[in-house]
């Protein structure tokens, strides 16, 4: 039975595209069937993020207006052969984006796909919750920042009242993740901590994925970080946040950087 | 001396991210009662409703029921305080005299 995974988080420049990619990425390396889907119409990035930037030709909204046919718009990846992408539009107007549009694309995903993972747009608008609406999970990414919480607070009491599931009257099962998070710096008590944000939300923690160059560096290259440096502390954090997403329960870990003295002397220079 | 001054006195309570946490809780706490459409239209009926069933046997007055409900991980907590005063209970202890329908 396919899942619909929403990446949201209210919020924009949180991590929610560098989210979904890594995830969607992690969960395609262990041989599942895996789209990953921009909803973010006019300003798409996700593309980008994976690298088929140059091999985009059709889009969501082509699909969605009959233009093409989802096959013609689905991108491989080839890197990973179980992964695909079905890209935003990026010259389209937002209104473009029907909610029966959307329902008729996602019924047939489903059909294809053991693993849907959207990618909402930034906002509270109709991208936003098109792109929750068919969600059976949803992953609320959070940055250790009062703003970024507080909109976090506003997506989880959309996705309890606005989705298709909420509005059966069935319960939509929601996840925290927090990203860019300091270790040091919340001991120090200069960033909110994971226990402070997981008590404000009062959501189950699916994962914290530690501040790091290497999330920087995968998206300079167009990969997602899981692939880019699968042994980093970002990927190594979204593997397992995979596992739990997957249904495992394990401990959540903050993975650090593994860096010893000779390392941070002769890699300076980066790679 | 200051920075023996600032390493004692430095509570916990004195850090910016407690500082901040404080804020989102008060400002989360408005905000949600505000904005969560769903569950204040909830509380609205059941604060109706539960005043209906209480009228049938004390007399009440409508401010002094209060609802509220807190959002927790695995379970909510719904709090409903009533408020009867002593000419309320001599109601409900005169509606309970037997045999009057007999």
């Amino acid at each position: 039975m396919a899942k619909i995974v929403v990446v949201t988080s209210g919020k924009g420049g949180v991590g929610k595209t560098t989210t979904t990619a890594a995830l969607g990425a992690a969960l395609a390396r262990s041989g599942q069937n895996v789209v990953v889907v921009d909803f973010d119409v006019g300003l798409r990035n996700l593309d980008l993020i994976m690298g088929v930037e140059r091999r985009v030709v059709f889009d969501l909204i082509n699909v969605i207006q009959d233009e093409a046919t989802l096959n013609q718009a689905l991108i491989r990846d080839k890197r990973c052969d179980t992964l695909s992408i079905l890209p935003a539009s990026q010259t389209r107007d937002k209104d473009a984006l029907t909610s029966d549009g959307v329902a008729r694309v996602m019924k047939e995903l489903r059909e294809r796909f053991d693993w849907i993972l959207c990618d909402s747009p930034a906002g509270i608008e109709r991208g936003a919750r098109l792109a929750m609406h068919h969600a059976d999970y949803a992953v609320i990414v959070t940055n250790p920042e009062v703003s970024s919480v507080r909109d976090s607070d506003r997506i989880i009491g959309m996705l309890d009242s606005q989705t298709a599931r909420a509005q059966k009257g069935e319960t939509i099962e929601k996840h925290l993740l927090v990203t860019r998070y300091d270790p040091s710096r919340a001991a120090r008590g200069e960033m909110l901590s994971v226990e402070d944000v997981v008590g404000i939300l009062s959501l189950p923690l699916l994962g914290v994925i530690p501040e790091s160059e290497d999330v920087l560096k995968a998206s300079n290259v167009g990969a997602p970080v899981t692939f880019a440096s699968p042994e980093s502390a970002p990927a190594i954090a979204y593997f397992e946040a995979v596992e739990r997403l997957e249904g495992k329960d394990i401990p959540v870990t903050i993975p650090t950087e593994k860096r010893g003295l000779f390392d941070r002397i002769f890699k300076k220079r980066g790679s | 001396m200051s920075f023996l001054d600032s390493f004692f006195s430095r509570k916990r309570s004195d850090t910016s991210s407690n500082v901040a946490r404080d804020r989102l809780q008060i400002l989360l706490a408005h905000e949600r009662e505000a904005q969560e459409g769903g569950e204040s239209t909830l509380l609205r009926t059941l604060h109706a409703e539960i005043l209906e069933v209480l009228a049938r046997h004390v007399s009440i007055d409508e401010d002094n029921v209060q609802i509220k409900l807190d959002r927790g991980q695995k379970c909510s907590k719904l709090e409903i305080d009533i408020q009867v005063p002593q000419s309320g209970l001599r109601a409900q202890v005169s509606t309970m005299t037997p045999n009057e329908d007999l």
